[in-house]
């Protein structure tokens, strides 16, 4: 029964190499890729039940019982952002269909997104320490494909300097492997925290966890995000849009295991250090959106500053913030990704990306543009929708502990959203349309499916908060106690 | 013999960080490649360089060395075959296209 756990790795893999050989048939790779991807969330939506019914599980390989394998684990928080992961996934390959071109599709673009896909999932359920930096690899392996397929002059510039940097920040990974490996000697994660904790968390310790710092930082986008407006402004918006939803936040999920589970003791070095670098990065993410012309790195500032929000949670510490953040990851997957398909619709439309020369699009795409309307609204965390819960527990616990600054830094940037994106609202949408009936483009009708598609998720997490507080509650409930996750790894039994 | 390797490392990462921050795409894909062994060499000696007999149990077994490192670095090392063999293909196509292997030209415009 364990073995379900698996699926979200195996599956995806499996099929993008059966992908490969399907390469001319553009419709079958369609509907087998957008199959597998529905399978993997109903996989899921099971593994969450039986998750929060039976508590942790856990997939031993081969039968070796920890520590001595490789495992897989499956807690509330992994399942929950595999599951909104594929989801996301499926959408944007919803948007891909019409868009992104057939010379994208014969090129395997549907592989790599599944090998992507295996990786993010892999990256979540893992349960072993190196494992995770095999996993990143997989993922950042197809994400380098995929910024680069095209070959354009700029995807080729900005791809080999995003490959550089994450060359470089996976060998500062292993450095921090190597020396994890040398104090503790052990590379299953709950057998890291339980050392730990045993032999208190000395000073080489806390250096180790502070690699473990930078590295994640660098890949998570916090503070360490030179690399993000470059290379997400160039791929096709189904990618960019697959990108901002995932690779980030693979990163954000590495720092909450790590400095939960693994390096919780030394919380006044570790944890105040990390709510500097969030509240830098609010502050740095809030300019560059404010300073943007161009909407495509406005969208990209946006992006930082919601792994900026994410991160303050995470420096707090309550388990009430716990619950927000986790509730703010999952929802901020899901507007980001909507909020680049709708920038990159808005450059396919108009050819423009300055937000001063597109004017008047609400008078030639009504819903295209009310839907842009809700994700701001979105975004911001205006109630009834996604982002007003997290922001609300996020900050309830800024002030159980008093954490004023960071309570002011996020929730002031909610402002700066609100004023980047409405400026882009009245500048583009509003005012005499420059577009006329001959010259309009039809927004492709898979698109649009996309749209709406995202917009009802975005609606029913905010509106049905109460049916996932549940396991929300549960994952933060795991990952405040790390005994949870401990005692659920390492007692052997059948 | 950890001390030395220890040195070793020293020195690669030395050499590496040298390349990595040059001006020529191609010295700094050789300087992330000698990154890559450097970290290798410090995870094989980190590890506990060989003191036992192989990793096989049986009925009288003798000490036997850590092979973890080992299966450690076999996958790096495959990883950072493939990170290079993509880099070096990536910067070739890359030279192509914009005509330059020169970091301080491939800054791009504002405009693009």
């Amino acid at each position: 029964m364990n073995n379900i756990i698996v699926l979200p790795l195996i599956v995806p893999i499996i099929t993008g190499i059966l992908l490969v050989f399907l390469r001319e048939q553009i419709k079958l790779q369609r509907i087998i890729s957008l199959l597998t991807l529905l399978f993997i969330a109903g996989v899921s939506a099971v593994l969450l039940n039986l998750v929060y019914t039976n508590g942790i599980m856990r997939l031993d390989f081969s039968g070796w019982a920890p520590p001595f394998g490789i495992l897989f684990v499956a807690d509330s928080f992994a399942v929950l952002l595999v599951l909104t992961a594929s989801i996301v996934t499926a959408i944007c390959l919803i948007y891909a269909f019409s868009t992104i071109g057939h010379r994208h599709e014969r090129m395997f673009f549907y592989p790599f997104v599944m090998f992507l896909i295996a990786g993010v999932n892999g990256s979540f359920l893992t349960g072993d320490i190196f494992n995770l930096f095999v996993c990143f690899e997989v993922m950042l392996l197809a994400s380098y494909a995929l910024i680069a397929l095209g070959g354009e002059k700029v995807q080729l510039r900005e791809s080999l300097k995003y490959v550089l940097i994450n060359v470089v920040a996976s060998w500062m990974f292993l450095v921090a492997l190597a020396y994890l490996y040398g104090t503790v000697k052990t590379l299953n994660m709950a057998h890291i925290a339980q050392r730990v904790a045993e032999v208190g968390q000395e000073p080489l310790l806390t250096v180790v966890a502070l690699i473990f710092l930078l590295v994640f930082a660098l890949k998570a986008g916090l503070l360490l995000f030179f690399w993000l407006p470059g290379s997400y402004s160039v791929p096709p918006t189904a990618i960019q849009a697959i990108f901002a939803a995932l690779l980030t936040k693979v990163g954000i999920y590495a720092l909450f295991r790590t400095f939960t589970l693994m390096f919780p003791l030394q919380a006044d070095v570790t944890h105040t250090i990390i709510g500097i670098m969030a509240g830098l990065t609010i502050i740095a993410g809030c300019m560059g959106a404010l300073a943007g012309r161009d909407i495509r790195s406005i969208a990209s500032y946006n992006v930082i500053i919601g792994v900026g929000f994410i991160l303050v949670g995470l420096s707090i510490g309550t388990e009430e913030a716990m619950a927000g953040a986790v509730y703010y990851l999952i929802h901020d997957m899901v507007a980001k990704a909507l909020l680049f398909l709708i920038i990159g619709t808005m450059v396919l439309l108009t050819g423009e990306i300055v937000v001063k020369n597109m004017s008047g699009l609400i008078r030639n795409y009504p819903l295209f543009g009310w839907l842009y309307f809700l994700t701001m609204c979105a975004l911001v965390g205006i109630p009834p929708l996604s982002g007003f819960i997290g922001k609300v527990l996020i900050g309830q616990g800024a002030i159980e502990t008093g954490s004023y600054v960071l309570l002011a830094l996020g929730f002031g940037s909610s402002v700066i959203v609100l004023y980047s994106l409405l400026r882009i609202f009245l500048a583009s949408f509003f005012g005499e349309t420059l577009i006329s009936e001959e010259d309009k483009k039809p927004i492709p009708r898979s698109a649009l499916v996309s749209f709406v598609l995202f917009a009802i998720c975005i609606v029913v997490l905010g509106v049905g908060a109460e049916g996932i507080a549940k396991y929300v509650n549960d994952a933060a409930h795991t990952l405040m106690n790390p005994s949870v996750y401990i005692d659920a790894i390492l007692t052997t039994d059948p | 013999m950890e001390s030395l390797m220890i040195v070793l490392v020293g020195i690669l990462v030395a050499v590496a960080t040298y390349l990595v921050l040059s001006r020529s795409v191609l010295r700094v894909i050789m300087g992330t490649a000698i990154l890559s062994h450097a970290v290798h060499l410090l995870l094989l000696t980190v590890g506990g360089l060989k003191k036992g007999s192989v990793p096989i149990l049986g009925q009288a077994a003798a000490p036997y060395t850590d092979a973890l490192p080992q299966a450690l670095i076999l996958t790096a090392i495959v990883i950072s075959f493939a990170v290079t063999a993509f880099l070096l293909v990536l910067a070739y196509r890359m030279y192509l296209m914009n005509g330059s292997d020169d970091f301080q030209e491939l800054g791009g415009s504002p405009d693009e």
